[in-house]
C-alpha cells in the first residue's frame, strides 16, 4: 500500500497538467472554430515559416 | 433541462421601424470589426482565397475566416462599409450578407460560452481523477486506505462543486427570490446535500460516499447546458441595440433651407425632400416632382409605380429616379410604418407563451425529486426507528439518482445534432424552440416577391432585338437605377454587347431615360413617352426615331422553389401563396409552381388575419416571407423562416433563416424536425425507464455509490448515441 503515497500524486499530478493544458487552450480559442482549423493545416502558405503572430483576442 | 428556458428577447417590432426607415446619408463609423455570414464557405481554398483577398482591400486590417460557423470577421477601417465588402465577395464567387447588427455582440456571448466550456472542462477533468480513486474504493479498499481515498475525493470535488456548479445555483437563488420553482433547484439541493453527507460519512468512516456522483451529475448538466447555450447563441437578435444605433432621419425644406432632422422631430405639415434612392420617411402626399417609387417592401409589388404631385407615399417605400417635395400627413406613431411595428409586438407576445416539451417534462418532473427523497428520509426514519445517518443515507442515494442526469441531454443532444444538420445544409435556427414548433405544421404559406421569386426582373426576349437596338438599349439603361434598367443593362453587359455612343443622355423622371444617336432621339421608358404600344406584362420600351421595340421582363424563380413546393406536397403539407402583388403574376407564379390556394393583392393585415384564421382552425402555419408586408405574417405564423436577403425587421421577426440562394432546405426542416422530436420523445422516455428501475432500488436502501455512477454514465451515453441517430 506503499505504493499508494507515490502514485495517488503522481495521479492528481496528470491530472492537473491536463486541466491546466485545457485551460491554456481554451484561452487561446482553439475550440472557436475546429472545421477551419482543420482545413487550414491543407493551406501551403505558411508550409516554410510560421503566420506572423496576431493578437486576436 | 434549463427548464425556465427564456428565449432571446426578440423584439421585431423596435427594430422593423428603423430598418425600414434607415436613411441614406448615415454617419459614418468609426473603425469596427464587420461580421458577415458567408453561406457558401467549404474548404480551405475557400479560406484562403477569400482572406488573401480581402487583406489586399483598401480600408481592411485584417480579415479572418470562421468555417464552423460560415461567418467571416473583417476589422475594417473608418469608411469601409459591409456593403463593399460584399461586392467584393460576389466577385470571388461567394454570396455573403451582412449580419444582423445584434450579433456584433456576440463576443459578450462568445465570452459567456467559453466559461461554461471552462466549468465543463473543470469538472470534467475532476470526475475523472475522482472516478480513477474511487474505482480503488469499488475493487475493495478498506479501512483506512478507503477513508484516505474519500477524504482525497472530497478535496477535489469540493472546489470542483464550489466552481463548476455555480451556474445552478445561481440559476436557483434566481428562482427561489421570484418565488418560482424551477429545474435548478432541486438539482443544487441534490449536490449540496450529497457532498455534504458524503464529507460527513467520510469523515465518520462510513462506507459510502457519492463524490464521483456529485461531480459526474455536474458534467452532464454542464454538457447539456453547453449544448443548449450553443444552440441558442447562434444567432440572437438584439433588436433593441439596432434601434438604438440607426436615428433615422429626414431632409426637411425650410423655405427652400435643408436641414438633416430625425424623424420623431417631424411635424404634420413640414415638406421633407426625398432623394433618388432614398427612402420615404413618413406618410404624406407629394408636393413637387415627378419620380416613380418602389413598394415592393411595403406591398410586394414588383413593378415600380409611377408618382407625381398629389399622390400619396407611405414611409418604407422607396424613391427611385427623382427627387421628390413630401408633405407629411403622418409622422412617427401615426406613420403606417409604426401601426406594423405595433402589430409585430402583438403577435410577438402572443407567441411568447409556447411551452417546449423540455419545460413541460421538467414541471412534471421537479418537484417530483425532493418529494420523493423526502418521502423516503420520512418513511426510513420510521422504519428504522429514528437512524438518522441511515435515513439521510437513503435520501441522498435517491436523490442522486433520480436526478435528471439524462433529462438534461435528452432535449439539447437532439436539438443540436438537428441545428447542426440543418446548419450545414444552410438554413440557421434562431430560436431554441423553432425545430419543435416546425414539427407541428400541416400548412405552409409562402410570400411571392423575394420569397419564391429572388424579387429581381431578368429580361425576357434579347435574343429577338437586333443587336444595334440592344447596343443602344444598354448605353441608354446604365444612365439609370432604376431597377428595370439595371436588370437590362446587366444582362446586356453579360451577353457581351458594347454601349452605343448615344449623347446627351437625360433621365426623366418618372418617364425614362433620353439621348440622341446618330442624330435620332432615342428613348427607353414607359410606353406612353416612348410611343409605344403598352404590353399587359413587364416590359420596357425602346423607341429609336419612329421604330419601337418592347423589353419583356420576368422575375426570377428562386432556386429549388418548385422542388421544395413539391416536396413540401408529398409531405402532405397545404402549400398556400400569399402576395401584396396583382392578381394576374401571382396566378401565373401558382400555376407553374402548381399550388392551388393562391391569394392577390393581400395587405400586411390580410396575411396575418389569414394566419390567424387558419390557427383559430386548429392548423399550424409555417410563415416564409422576406419583406416588411410580412413581418406582421411572420410573427404570427406558428413558425416563420425568411431568406438572408430578407430586411432586417423580417429576419428578427422568423425564427430561421435561409443561409443561401436555394429555397430547398426548408423541406428538409420540416422533415428533419418531426425526425428530431421523435428522437426527443424517445429520449424522456428512456431516462425516464431508468428512473423507474433504480428509483425503487434506492428507496429500498440497496444503491450503492457504484450503482448511482453507473446509471447515470450509460442513461446520459445512451441518450446522446440516441441524438447522433438523427439522420
Amino acid at each position: 500500500m506503499e505504493v499508494l503515497a507515490i502514485l495517488i500524486p503522481v495521479s492528481l499530478f496528470l491530472g492537473l497538467m491536463g486541466l491546466v493544458a485545457f485551460v491554456w487552450s481554451l484561452r487561446k480559442g482553439m475550440y472557436d472554430d475546429p472545421e477551419g482549423d482543420s482545413q487550414r493545416i491543407l493551406d501551403p502558405r505558411y508550409d516554410d515559416k510560421p503566420k506572423p503572430v496576431e493578437r486576436d483576442d | 433541462m434549463t427548464i425556465a428556458s427564456m428565449r432571446p428577447s426578440a423584439c421585431p417590432a423596435c427594430d422593423a421601424a428603423p430598418a425600414a426607415e434607415a436613411l441614406a446619408g448615415r454617419a459614418p463609423l468609426p473603425d469596427a470589426r464587420l461580421l458577415l455570414s458567408v453561406p457558401g464557405v467549404h474548404c480551405a481554398g475557400c479560406i484562403s482565397k477569400i482572406e488573401r483577398n480581402l487583406t489586399d482591400m483598401e480600408g481592411v486590417n485584417s480579415a479572418r475566416l470562421n468555417l464552423t460557423l460560415k461567418r467571416l470577421s473583417v476589422d475594417a477601417r473608418a469608411g469601409l462599409e459591409a456593403k463593399d465588402i460584399v461586392a467584393r465577395l460576389d466577385r470571388l464567387g461567394y454570396e455573403a450578407h451582412e449580419m444582423d447588427a445584434g450579433t456584433i455582440s456576440m463576443t459578450e456571448t462568445e465570452k459567456q460560452g467559453r466559461d461554461l466550456l471552462m466549468r465543463v472542462g473543470v469538472s470534467g477533468f475532476a470526475m475523472m481523477n475522482v472516478m480513477l480513486l474511487s474505482v480503488a474504493v469499488w475493487a475493495g479498499a478498506e479501512g483506512a486506505t478507503r477513508d484516505m481515498l474519500h477524504l482525497i475525493s472530497a478535496m477535489i470535488a469540493i472546489p470542483t462543486v464550489a466552481f463548476a456548479g455555480q451556474p445552478f445555483f445561481r440559476n436557483a437563488w434566481r428562482a427561489l427570490r421570484a418565488g418560482r420553482m424551477d429545474m435548478d433547484g432541486p438539482i443544487s439541493v441534490a449536490i449540496l446535500l450529497t457532498l455534504f453527507i458524503s464529507l460527513y460519512e467520510s469523515l465518520l468512516s462510513g462506507a459510502h460516499a457519492y463524490f464521483e456522483a456529485v461531480v459526474m451529475l455536474i458534467f452532464f448538466l454542464l454538457v447539456g447546458r453547453y449544448l443548449d447555450f450553443r444552440a441558442r447563441a447562434v444567432a440572437r437578435s438584439a433588436a433593441q441595440e439596432l434601434a438604438a444605433l440607426e436615428v433615422p432621419r429626414a431632409t426637411r425644406l425650410n423655405d427652400g433651407q435643408e436641414s438633416v432632422v430625425s424623424v420623431a422631430d417631424l411635424v404634420v405639415g413640414d415638406f421633407v425632400l426625398v432623394r433618388p434612392g432614398g427612402r420615404v420617411p413618413v406618410d404624406g402626399v407629394i408636393a413637387l416632382g415627378q419620380s416613380e417609387i418602389d413598394r415592393s417592401l411595403l406591398t410586394g409589388e414588383t413593378l415600380p409605380v409611377f408618382a407625381e404631385k398629389g399622390h400619396v407615399v407611405s414611409a418604407g417605400e422607396v424613391n427611385l429616379t427623382g427627387p421628390l417635395q413630401v408633405r407629411v400627413t403622418a409622422a412617427g406613431k401615426d406613420s403606417s410604418l409604426h401601426r406594423m411595428a405595433d402589430l409585430v409586438a402583438n403577435a410577438e407576445s402572443a407567441r411568447m407563451r409556447y411551452t417546449t416539451i423540455a419545460e413541460r417534462a421538467a414541471a412534471a418532473y421537479a418537484p417530483t425529486i425532493p418529494l420523493l427523497a423526502l418521502g423516503a428520509f420520512i418513511v426510513w426514519m420510521y422504519l428504522s426507528g429514528g437512524d438518522l445517518r441511515l435515513s439521510l443515507n437513503i435520501a441522498v442515494a435517491s436523490l442522486i439518482i433520480t436526478c435528471p442526469c439524462a433529462l438534461g441531454l435528452a432535449v439539447p443532444a437532439v436539438v443540436t445534432s438537428a441545428s447542426g444538420k440543418l446548419f450545414r445544409k444552410g438554413l440557421l435556427i434562431k430560436d431554441g424552440t423553432a425545430l419543435e414548433r416546425l414539427a407541428e405544421v400541416d400548412t405552409v404559406i409562402f410570400d411571392k416577391t423575394g420569397t419564391l421569386t429572388m424579387g429581381t426582373p431578368v429580361p425576357t426576349n434579347l435574343e429577338q432585338h437586333p443587336a444595334d437596338d440592344m447596343r443602344v438599349a444598354l448605353a441608354l439603361a446604365a444612365a439609370s437605377s432604376h431597377p428595370l434598367a439595371v436588370a437590362l443593362a446587366r444582362a446586356l453587359t453579360e451577353r457581351g454587347v458594347q454601349p452605343a455612343p448615344v449623347d446627351d443622355i437625360t433621365e426623366q423622371p418618372g418617364y425614362g431615360i433620353e439621348g440622341f444617336w446618330q442624330g435620332q432621339r432615342v428613348r427607353l421608358g414607359r410606353a406612353g413617352w416612348v410611343g409605344a404600344d403598352a404590353r399587359a406584362m413587364t416590359a420596357a420600351y425602346l423607341g429609336i426615331g419612329d421604330r419601337t421595340r418592347t423589353f419583356t421582363f420576368a422575375d426570377q424563380l428562386r432556386p429549388g422553389a418548385a422542388e421544395v413546393v413539391q416536396a413540401l406536397q408529398a409531405q402532405g403539407k397545404a402549400v398556400r401563396l400569399m402576395s401584396g402583388d396583382v392578381p394576374g403574376a401571382v396566378a401565373d407564379l401558382a400555376q407553374r409552381l402548381g399550388i392551388d390556394h393562391w391569394q392577390a393583392e393581400a395587405l400586411p393585415q390580410d396575411k396575418a388575419a389569414a394566419i390567424a384564421d387558419l390557427h383559430a382552425r386548429g392548423h399550424k402555419v409555417l410563415m416564409v416571407g422576406d419583406g416588411l408586408n410580412d413581418t406582421v405574417a411572420l410573427s404570427t405564423a406558428h413558425v416563420s423562416i425568411s431568406p438572408a436577403s430578407a430586411l432586417d425587421a423580417a429576419r428578427a421577426a422568423s425564427d430561421m433563416v435561409l443561409l443561401g440562394r436555394d429555397l430547398s432546405p426548408v423541406a428538409d426542416a420540416l422533415r428533419l424536425s418531426k425526425t428530431a422530436m421523435q428522437r426527443i420523445r424517445e429520449n424522456l422516455w428512456q431516462s425516464g425507464i431508468y428512473n423507474i428501475i433504480f428509483v425503487p432500488i434506492a428507496l429500498l436502501g440497496f444503491a450503492t455509490p457504484l450503482w448511482a455512477a453507473f446509471v447515470m454514465s450509460v442513461s446520459s451515453i445512451t441518450v446522446t448515441l440516441n441524438a447522433l441517430r438523427l439522420k
